[in-house]
């Protein structure tokens, strides 16, 4: 017996290794790795360079900042082109999207994390998924046919007629309760938002150790203490992070956004009234860009767009190592 | 069926003696006396025995050691009492569990107040790691909503000092807990159980984690604790058991198989397995 094993080890031992054959395949497949890994920096360096390119043009008219600052956009008679009235109705919609949608969004995450039963939790999750998955274009068609107009009849009007009897002065605040407009785009917005907020912390709250959790109770923690001592803060990374991507996706909408912003290019923007931001105009104004500088500036636009998403995602990325129990460095 | 019908005896009891007895500290409480006490106490996971009809009593101001081979229930057991099964959904405890006369798992028994008296300290050191070593040593006077600072700041370094951290920590008590290291995060995690000043302290393998100095110096310190607190404590190490606890159960698959002294334990243990045990046979 212990012959034959003997013998067995040695014909193993003695079978030549493809030497060659396995270095080959390892080089391969390091070069394919690498160049693949490579290509991805290329890809977004390119994008950058040719949307800075192809808006030069603009950027060479107005000054790169002035182009920023500019708060005339005329494509028609002055050909007159600026960007801060998207800016702003980009920056106003997704801070208060993510404003509305946050606490909401940790609640949802809480109870399934930490309440739910498992069956019901299950059944929640998946819906929450479901939600994210609704093509954006679905959300805004209802959004103009049922959830504008229900709006406009129930909140706006009559706010705004309370206003004129009472309050003229707030009217021009208020603005026009046609039905489309900012605070229609924010509610939306704040829905299409909730999902991933909610997926990426309960992901963050599941993650938390059960020793932490007992320690809490061990000192006499109710349940809503223990998530408050034990889990949030022990989650907050990727609560934060959650949030963050969050709002970057919530910057880039466009459809949902276009269909219900109400698509008014110029300053002042109110409160109801319609207004834009950065996707929407894009998305509304390519098939009719024919001038050279109105194109130009499109593609300025996308390069702003473009690099204040990559500055949102690399803050999340940031702030996910720095205040992040579990991802990076332990406090 | 027996236990139950216990159960059913202690609901007749007036249950709002728990927290006014249990306020007061248990005054008038002597040495020797048993501070807690189990009754036929088993728990089952599922259809899975963890700890079967142990009776055994904790006495004051003495350690308490338990002991036995992996998976024998100790651990089961020291987190009964003090109700820390109700978080694991397919735990059933069954029979009764006494904290100065009155069973805990009665129905109107809240298990907060519960284990605010009887504190735990776990295997693993538990900081919660985003707090200051102060918010870590107070976080159980703070859920209470104690939020006078003077007294804060005196429970934080009583609380420490009994630890045998206060020397340590003292110039940098906002610091994270999560920056100490090992040996010092579990003797926080000790002082912030003794600064809600429990009655009965439940250790659960404290040393496991621990280099030999940090364990000598929880050795010590339990030695210290015993003056004013009962202590349950689970070890896997023998010695560490014969050195810090005055009496010794021991564990064989859910069982108690004989709880004594632990003089008597370790030098004529009565029976067999544990004599088998003790020097070394199985385990």
């Amino acid at each position: 017996m212990d012959n034959k094993n003997q013998k067995a080890s040695r014909n193993i031992s003695s079978i030549p290794l493809k030497a060659i054959y396995r270095w080959l395949g390892d080089r391969i497949f390091l070069v394919v790795a690498f160049f693949l890994g490579l290509s991805i920096i290329l890809l977004a360096l390119g994008m950058a360079l040719v949307l800075y390119q192809e808006g030069s043009l603009s950027f060479k008219e107005f000054g790169f900042f002035g182009f920023m600052r500019g708060s005339t956009w005329d494509p028609g008679v002055t050909l007159t082109f600026g960007a801060l009235p998207f800016i702003f109705g980009t920056v106003v919609t997704s801070v208060f999207a993510l404003a509305i949608a946050f606490f909401p969004a940790l609640a949802i995450a809480i109870f399934l994390a930490e309440y739910a039963p498992r069956w019901i939790g299950g059944v929640i999750e998946n819906l929450v998924n479901l939600i994210a998955a609704i093509p954006s274009v679905v959300v805004g068609i209802w959004g103009i046919f049922v959830f504008a107009p229900w709006m406009r009849e129930k909140v706006y009007m009559p706010l705004w007629s309370w206003s004129s009897e009472n309050a003229p002065a707030l009217e021009p605040i208020l603005g026009n309760p046609i039905g489309y407009g900012m605070t229609t785009a924010t509610i939306i917005l704040a829905l299409m938002i909730i999902p991933f907020i909610t997926a990426l912390a309960k992901d963050a709250m599941r993650q938390v150790p059960k020793e932490q959790r007992e320690a809490a109770y061990g000192l006499g923690a109710t349940r809503w203490e223990v998530i408050r001592m034990a889990v949030i803060p022990y989650a907050r990374g990727g609560i934060m992070a959650g949030a963050i991507l969050a709002l970057g996706r919530a910057i880039g909408e466009t459809m949902a956004v276009a269909m219900l912003i109400g698509n008014k290019n110029t300053f002042p923007f109110s409160i109801f009234g319609p207004a834009a931001t950065m996707p929407s105009v894009i998305i509304n104004e390519f098939r009719e860009a024919v001038g050279n500088l109105h194109l130009s500036s499109l593609m300025a636009i996308g390069f702003i767009l473009f690099i204040i998403s990559l500055a949102v995602n690399l803050l999340a990325a940031y702030i996910t190592r720095k205040i992040s129990i579990t991802g990076g460095k332990i406090l | 069926m027996n236990f139950i019908t216990n159960i059913k005896k202690n609901k007749k009891e007036p249950t709002e003696k728990t927290s006014t007895s249990a306020i007061a500290g248990g005054e008038g409480v002597h040495p020797h006396d048993v501070r807690m006490e189990t009754k036929n106490l088993s728990v089952m996971y599922g259809k899975t025995v963890g700890v079967k009809n142990v009776s055994l009593p904790v006495y004051n101001e003495k350690v308490t050691a338990f002991i036995g081979p992996s998976g024998c229930g100790k651990t089961t057991f020291l987190r009964a009492l003090n109700r820390m099964h109700d978080l694991t959904r397919e735990a059933v405890v069954t029979g009764e569990v006494l904290l100065d006369g009155l069973d805990i798992y009665a129905p109107k028994v809240n298990p907060v107040t519960i284990r605010r008296k009887i504190g735990m300290v776990f295997q693993k050191p538990t900081p919660f790691p985003t707090m200051s070593i102060y918010n870590n040593v107070v976080a159980g006077l703070k859920l209470v909503g104690i939020r006078d600072r003077k007294l804060l700041d005196e429970v934080c370094e009583k609380a420490l000092q009994q630890a045998a951290l206060w020397n340590e920590v003292k110039d940098r008590l906002n610091t994270p807990g999560g920056s100490l290291s090992g040996g010092q995060q579990q003797r926080l995690s000790i002082a912030r159980a003794l600064a809600i000043e429990p009655e009965v302290l439940l250790m659960d393998e404290p040393t496991s984690s621990l280099d030999p100095l940090s364990s000598a110096k929880i050795e010590e310190l339990i030695h210290d604790l015993k003056t004013k607190y009962a202590i349950a404590i689970v070890t896997h190490n023998m010695q560490q058991a014969a050195r810090v606890s005055d009496y010794t159960a021991f564990f064989y698959v859910g069982n108690l198989v004989e709880f004594d002294e632990t003089k008597k334990i370790f030098t004529n243990p009565s029976n067999e397995q544990t004599e088998n045990y003790i020097s070394g046979k199985f385990g």
